[in-house]
């Protein structure tokens, strides 16, 4: 995104780690590009975690290579990589002070002693914590431990930082804040950074790229709005955000379109470019739709591709947003539809018929 | 006046706090008491004296012991420490299962009664004793060694085996309290495994030591059944002095003034020993 010819920082192939008999990870091929923000989401027991770590030189994979900036990780112990992790639960040393954790680094590579309280004070100060070098480490607060953990891996101005789920502690407000702060501070500094997050919102708004794991394997890897929008798989898309599953079938495929037949929607024809390559198309029984595709159609509001009509069963309100539960006829489930609620338009009761329109272009379909 | 839940918890503790009081305080004032007093012949004199104090303060003889108790048994305490640190970390760090199976054979030794492994150690020490006659037997000497018993070494040698267990488990325990996330975090900004243990593990299992050390330390100096059995002469100290004055020299006053003395200099010694400890394992919470 940021250059047009991404230089790889990390490469994985083909990396394996079973646990006795219990395979953690399946055969992880990636690449991640210098400068990056680089995501792995999944739900937890997926192997996130494990991922990270080996990068980092805590756990050695079964088979495969890890090879960071140009050279083979095999044996290097994680003292001697150039990555810094900051720790989920922030690994704060608690008999040193604030200044004496962020130096931890330099005092090894014996830096001289002014040199390392002026790098100190400076990542202090990136990280908002300027002035409380002095502090000791049980007189923080969940936040500042954080950051002084951030501060800690980043003066010591590694290629990599690696991330494990460091916001999953804190509360909503301070970690939507945390997310602004960790993005922009990434970008400023121009390193690479890997995140391990379950929090797909967390991982959208953050990342360049984010991998999705399920099980030990990557089932997709691509940009935030890539993913959100061309899932490859019903288990990633329910995933990412929301998501309505269709029953449907292909009937036909014919100059340069695809005939699809949705029960709950109707008839329609797809342009090829929003065929998936590769897609079997006897196997196809679901396509997708997510809530804000969905309109339901107000008096005077635009007029849509196609219509159809709906029973509202339920409404949920959310402030800025109202979710509607439909019932679409010839569909057992119903389907979600998310509505912006704009000045003097009302929330529609449940049990009220309304139209809902939809549009070819928001099917999404899966491999 | 009392809440609810302080009271209860003051009645819970009563018993416990009664009987400590009358076993551990009593006794002191009544040495302490005793201390200041003074014998004439078989009357206890009891206009109070500074005496006693001037005595034991002045006179080589308990000088010696006193230095002879405290060289004894901080060496005792040094090698109990320093051979029960590498077996606590073993057991914290490299045993994953059965901890606890090697927990209950390092209490082993405690099922038998200190006396008879202070006995344990003559029989295996003596001049017949096992060791000389395996020696024997093999060829490696001629005569008994005679340097085995009764002397400083023997005790010091019975006292660290009698103390082993009482050190590793402070500092196991210790040790099983350090996050491990904390030695990753040390080792991902690039110490080896060395330099580690002494930035991290030893100053986080700091209190550890210094409790082992203290619970080593505090009850040999006062220790007077090993040096009486396999002590011999240069292997006699403080207590056994205070003892004998309580006893057969029957000068119960000068014998209190010599205990509350080794007191009082055991306790400065532990005070120093926790003062550094803390110091050396910094401003842990
Ligand atoms: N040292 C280990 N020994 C045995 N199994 C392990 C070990 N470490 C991880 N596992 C297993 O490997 C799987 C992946 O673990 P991992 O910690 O990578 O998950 P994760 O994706 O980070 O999950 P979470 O979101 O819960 O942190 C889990 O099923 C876990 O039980
Ligand atoms: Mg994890």
């Amino acid at each position: 995104m940021t250059s047009p010819l991404p230089k790889p920082i990390i490469d994985l192939t083909g990396i394996t780690k079973s646990f006795g008999t219990f395979q953690a990870l399946k055969g992880i091929n990636a690449t991640i590009n210098e400068g990056e923000f680089f995501s792995l989401l999944g739900p937890s027991g997926c192997g996130k975690t494990t991922l990270l770590r080996m990068i980092a030189g805590f756990e050695t994979p079964t088979d495969g290579t890890i090879v960071i900036a140009g050279q083979d990780m095999a044996g290097v112990p994680a003292n001697r990589r150039p990555t810094n992790m900051v720790f989920q639960s922030y690994a704060i040393f608690p008999h040193l002070s604030v200044a004496e954790n962020v130096g931890y680094g330099l005092k090894t590579r014996k830096l001289p002693k002014a040199e390392i309280a002026q790098e100190v004070e400076q990542a202090l100060q990136m990280v908002d914590l300027g002035g409380l070098g002095s502090r000791a480490a049980h007189e923080l607060s969940g936040g500042q431990r954080q950051r002084v953990a951030l501060a800690r891996a980043l003066v010591m101005k590694p290629k990599v930082v690696l991330l494990d789920e460091p916001l999953s502690a804190l509360d909503k407000k301070l970690r939507d804040q945390m997310q602004v702060e960790l993005r922009q501070l990434q970008q400023r500094l121009g390193i690479t950074f890997i995140l391990v997050t379950h929090d797909q919102e967390e991982a959208l708004t953050m990342s360049d790229r984010i991998a999705v794991m399920f099980d030990g394997r990557i089932a997709q890897l691509a940009t935030p709005e890539e993913l959100y929008r061309r899932p490859v798989d019903r288990r990633v898309a329910s995933f990412i955000g929301v998501m309505n599953f269709l029953d449907a079938r292909a009937t036909g495929r014919m100059n340069g379109h695809l005939a699809l037949d949705i029960p709950a929607l109707g008839s329609i024809e797809l342009p090829s470019a929003q065929v998936p390559e590769g897609l079997d198309l006897r196997n196809l029984e679901t396509i997708g739709i997510r809530p804000e595709m969905l309109t339901i159609l107000f008096d005077g509001s635009e007029q849509t591709e196609h219509v159809v009509r709906g029973e509202v069963t339920g409404t949920a309100y959310y402030g800025d947003m109202t979710y509607y539960s439909v019932r679409l006829p010839g569909h057992a489930e119903d389907v979600t539809i998310s509505m912006r609620n704009t000045a003097g338009r009302s929330i529609v009761p449940p049990g009220s018929e309304v139209p809902v329109g939809w549009g070819a272009d928001s099917i999404v379909l899966f491999q | 006046m009392l809440t609810g839940e302080r009271r209860q918890g003051l009645a819970l503790i009563s018993p416990t706090l009664l009987y400590s009081l009358l076993m551990l305080a009593a006794p002191l004032v009544m040495v302490l008491t005793f201390s200041f007093w003074s014998q004439n012949y078989l009357e206890l004199d009891t206009t109070l004296t500074l005496d006693n104090y001037r005595e034991a303060w002045s006179k080589p003889i308990y000088s010696t012991l006193i230095f002879r108790s405290l060289k004894i048994s901080l060496i005792v305490t040094l090698v109990t420490v320093v051979l029960a640190f590498p077996i606590a970390y073993y057991l914290s760090f490299h045993v994953k299962q059965r901890k606890a199976l090697w927990l209950f054979l390092i209490t082993v030794p405690f099922w038998t009664s200190y006396l008879l492994r202070v006995f344990l150690w003559k029989v295996i020490l003596g001049y017949n004793g096992v060791l000389n006659t395996a020696l024997k037997g093999v060829g490696i000497i001629e005569e008994p060694l005679t340097f085995l018993l009764y002397n400083a070494n023997a005790v010091v040698l019975t006292l660290a085996h009698a103390w082993a267990p009482f050190a590793i488990l402070p500092i196991f325990v210790a040790l099983e309290k350090i996050d491990r996330s904390l030695l990753e975090a040390a080792e991902d900004l690039g110490d080896g495994p060395v330099r580690r243990f002494f930035r991290i593990t030893l100053p986080l299992a700091m209190p550890g030591v210094v409790a082992s050390t203290l619970i080593v330390l505090i009850p040999t100096v006062g220790d007077f059944i090993t040096p009486k059995l396999v002590g011999g002469t240069d292997g006699l100290m403080i207590a056994n002095m205070i003892q004998i004055q309580f006893g057969k020299a029957n000068n119960a006053p000068l014998g209190a003034a010599l205990a509350l003395s080794s007191m009082l200099i055991v306790a400065s010694i532990s005070a120093v020993i926790f003062l550094l400890g803390k110091r050396f394992g910094g401003k842990v919470q």
